[in-house]
């Protein structure tokens, strides 16, 4: 009988919410589990990077990572479970294109410690102490590791064989990728997989008007009554699905809420917010620069919204 | 002075460690948990529009989104001046009751019962959720697994999805449910809170029959006298979505009753430069360091908390689990951290119970479940119990809905003294003359921190789980002497 397959699951700076969409699977998981051998996965089972160290290059099938890179820490075991992996497959928003964790860098570092520890108004008389790489306590010295300036994505570290967008990535979804691995069906390396090709707006059954889109001003969705069955931006609301890649099964326009974009964005586009400002751009309902003007800043936070997800992954952050 | 480190603390590799510190007679000086990590939210939210923080907050922690998911909405609320119908808060409650079954059960099957049903000094590879199951039987880990996937079955209705929802936003909810959709609500609700009374069941037959278990619970190195904090409704029951927040002191008697608003008279957060985590402590207590007792400021937010710091629960079923808890601790306050597995079971069949209540409400289906906002936004503060304790979230605007300053004070962090404390006390029988006496002594250290379910992804990000640990032990010159492995 041949070796059942290894795989290995790890976080870096994440939320635990991939893990959770992993438990999802349910008994689908428990049957899994029968058909692999799991030689790594912190947050369920106990192995140690001494296990992963000991063993030989490529040995681990598949790793599946997720979590995007904000310390040394996160870089080494990445750089470690790369060497031990046929296959590193980038698991969740945050490996994939950063995250919310990603929004940081509209910021660096020292701006974030001075907000924790500085003017965060519940701070008491040791307002203004900072952690401390190395601290001398009355018994002796403690060390901490120093806050990285930039969050960076998994393939900004190492190569990446598959990615797996989403946050999370949805149930349905992973059970296809798990099942193509075992089979050894998986496309060409360096796809995108747990996906469908199209964009959310091409799957999306929402009505969005007869005369094609003109947006006259742009609204927040607190702000106006939310028709279910209506194309959000046809209610002038921005919903970033001309940009997202599809495959979530769309649960947030379910919840009558917009999409937010994290599958990332379809095939051939390089930078999703781009592509999503450009694709507002056309639908807004004017030819006057001025009028455009006072339409365009309609948009509260452009920046914020349509890298909401991508930041760390975009155009934006190699200006940096 | 030698020292000790046990790194990491949780399964997740380097986001903890605890450094123990010997004194010149070889036992243990000090012992410090360090937590080395941060994503700093409260400073890249600013710039944010306040009604996306729903859908940003709760990406700190993917183990309990509905916490920040809620608390944002509220606190968006508290901006805007507004305030949801009637039945958009109860579809909020619903969902938010519904969170903590999954939640509670979660930690108990996968995380605390481990210890108890399989046993402290069982085989690791024994000791997770499929070592429980295998010890229950097959039948009882299918009927986990549903209970499970039907509260995240519930989030999807009312919020889209279980794992970072999207329906509640400020001055309500963006959608309201169906009849259809309501019933099978109840259906699952009952099927919860049977499952809740199961479980409870099991702690009586497991934990409870069994003397050493017992006496484990009561014993002096899991008890700590400190101040309790937790929601309560007016009258003084336990309520996870809304009301005041209740303080009561080692004695029991209540200290302070505050509105979320007055937070920052309450509480205030201590900084230590060897970790990346704050230490919030009562501000009119003062904090006074690691200690406890009632000139201590440190105090703990935790189901067992909760519990402590109401007159009861607002469900009938649980109320008698209640009556039962105290009757058979010995009254109230309960100060033993290992009590807080029973409490967390206690609040598991009150948040099933009124998971049910409100899917029976008539209101529940209604479509009044949305109040645009017209005030003009500027400053609201929310609290929420999260699973794991007292959770704030603290907005500043401009006029305009723009996020210009952000303060959280979450779940675990309240607890990081007293979780420190309670590491401490347990390490003090780890090492004698110098040397660590055996490894059987490291589920102590870990029982005493996973009794609060401390969620450092909530407090830094990173999640709860066993703990393999290393123990290392240095001599002057800081030569290796001592190491003691569980992996």
């Amino acid at each position: 009988m041949a070796a059942k397959p290894k795989l290995a699951f790890y976080w870096a700076a994440s939320c635990g919410g991939c893990e959770i969409t992993v438990v999802e699977l349910g008994m689908n998981l428990i049957a899994a589990s029968e058909l692999v051998d799991i030689v790594f996965w912190p947050c369920l089972m106990d192995f140690k990077y001494s296990d992963v160290e000991a063993l030989d290059d490529g040995e681990i099938t598949a790793c599946f990572f997720n979590g995007a890179i904000r310390s040394s820490e996160n870089e080494h075991i990445a750089k470690l479970l790369r060497q031990k992996s046929q296959l590193l497959i980038s698991f969740g928003s945050c490996s994939h294109m950063g995250g919310i964790p990603g929004l940081a860098n509209f910021y660096d570092a020292d701006l974030i410690l001075e907000r924790v520890y500085g003017t965060a108004p519940s701070l008491d008389e040791s307002r203004g102490t900072r952690p401390t790489p190395t601290f001398e306590v009355p018994e002796g010295e403690i060390e901490i590791p120093t806050f990285y300036d930039r969050v960076k994505t998994l393939a900004q570290v190492v190569a990446v064989d598959y990615f797996m967008p989403g946050c999370p990535p949805v149930a349905d979804q992973v059970w296809n990728v798990f099942q193509a691995l075992l089979a050894g069906k998986l496309p060409a390396k360096g796809s995108v997989v747990g996906v469908d090709g199209e964009t959310n707006c091409d799957v999306c059954p929402r009505e969005k008007g007869e005369s094609g889109l003109r947006i006259k001003e742009f609204k927040r969705p607190h702000q106006v009554d939310l028709d279910p069955d209506v194309c959000f931006l046809a209610q002038g609301v921005i919903c970033c699905g001309p940009a997202t890649r599809a495959g979530c099964g769309l649960p947030c326009i379910e919840g009558n809420m917009p999409c937010r974009g994290c599958y990332g964005p379809p095939d051939g586009v390089v930078d999703q917010g781009a592509k999503l400002l450009s694709a507002i751009g056309a639908l807004i309902d004017t030819d006057e620069p001025e009028a455009l003007q006072q339409i365009v800043d309609t948009i509260v936070d452009p920046a914020g919204l349509s890298y909401r997800f991508g930041l760390a992954n975009s155009i934006l952050s190699e200006l940096k | 002075m030698k020292k000790i480190s046990i790194d990491p603390i949780t399964r997740l590799e380097g986001h903890g460690r605890i450094d123990l510190f010997l004194n010149q007679d070889g036992g243990l000086e000090n012992a410090y948990l360090i937590i080395p990590e941060l994503r700093g939210f409260e400073k890249f939210c600013e710039g944010r529009p306040v009604e996306e923080m729903p859908r940003i907050t709760q990406r700190i922690c993917g183990v309990c989104p509905l916490a920040h998911h809620v608390a944002a909405a509220k606190a968006g609320d508290a901006v805007y001046h507004v305030d949801p119908p009637p039945a958009a808060k109860k579809l909020r409650e619903l969902l938010y009751a519904s969170f903590f079954v999954a939640d509670h059960a979660t930690h108990f099957y996968a995380l605390g019962a481990p210890d108890f049903v399989v046993g402290p000094d069982a085989p690791k590879a024994e000791r997770n959720l499929l070592g429980v199951v295998k010890k229950v039987g097959q039948e009882i880990g299918a009927r986990v697994v549903q209970l499970l996937q039907e509260n995240h079955e519930i989030a999807a209705i009312v919020a889209g999805r279980y794992i970072h929802s999207v329906s509640c936003i400020i001055g309500g909810m963006s959608k309201p449910i169906t009849e259809e959709e309501r019933k099978r609500i109840v259906e699952i609700a009952q099927a919860s809170v049977e499952t809740a009374r199961f479980s409870l069941q099991l702690f009586d037959d497991v934990v409870l029959q069994n003397q050493a278990y017992v006496d484990m619970i009561l014993s002096d190195a899991f008890t700590h006298q400190t101040y309790y904090m937790g929601l309560v409704d007016q009258d003084n029951r336990v309520n996870f979505y809304d009301g005041q927040v209740r303080v009561v002191g080692p004695d029991g008697q209540e200290l302070v009753k505050y509105s979320p608003e007055e937070y920052l008279d309450v509480v205030a957060e201590h900084i230590e430069p060897w970790t990346y985590l704050k230490f919030p402590y009562l501000k009119q207590v003062g904090w006074k360091g690691f200690v406890d007792g009632p000139d201590s400021g440190v105090y703990r937010a935790t189901p067992l908390s909760r519990l402590n710091a109401a007159d009861g629960m607002a469900t009938p079923l649980a109320q008698a689990e209640y009556e039962r808890f105290y009757d058979t601790l010995g009254g109230k306050p309960v100060h033993q951290t290992l009590a807080t597995h029973w409490a967390r079971l206690i609040e598991l069949l009150y948040a099933a119970e009124r998971t049910l209540e409100l899917a029976q409400d008539p209101e529940i289906t209604s479509h009044e479940i949305r109040t645009i906002p017209t005030a003009t936004p500027d400053e609201g503060v929310s609290i929420v119990e999260a699973p794991r304790g007292t959770l704030t979230h603290h907005y500043v605007t401009d006029e305009n809905g723009l996020l210009k300053q952000v303060n959280l004070i979450v779940g675990t962090t309240n607890n990081y003294a007293a979780i420190s404390m309670s590491i401490k006390k347990a390490a003090q029988d780890l090492v004698q003359a110098g040397r660590v006496v055996d490894d059987g002594v490291l589920n102590k250290i870990e029982m005493a921190f996973r009794a609060y379910d401390p969620c450092f992804g909530c407090a830094t990000h990173a999640l709860p789980g066993q703990m393999p640990m290393i123990v290392r032990l240095y001599d002057h010159e800081g030569d290796l002497v001592q190491e003691i492995r569980r992996d």
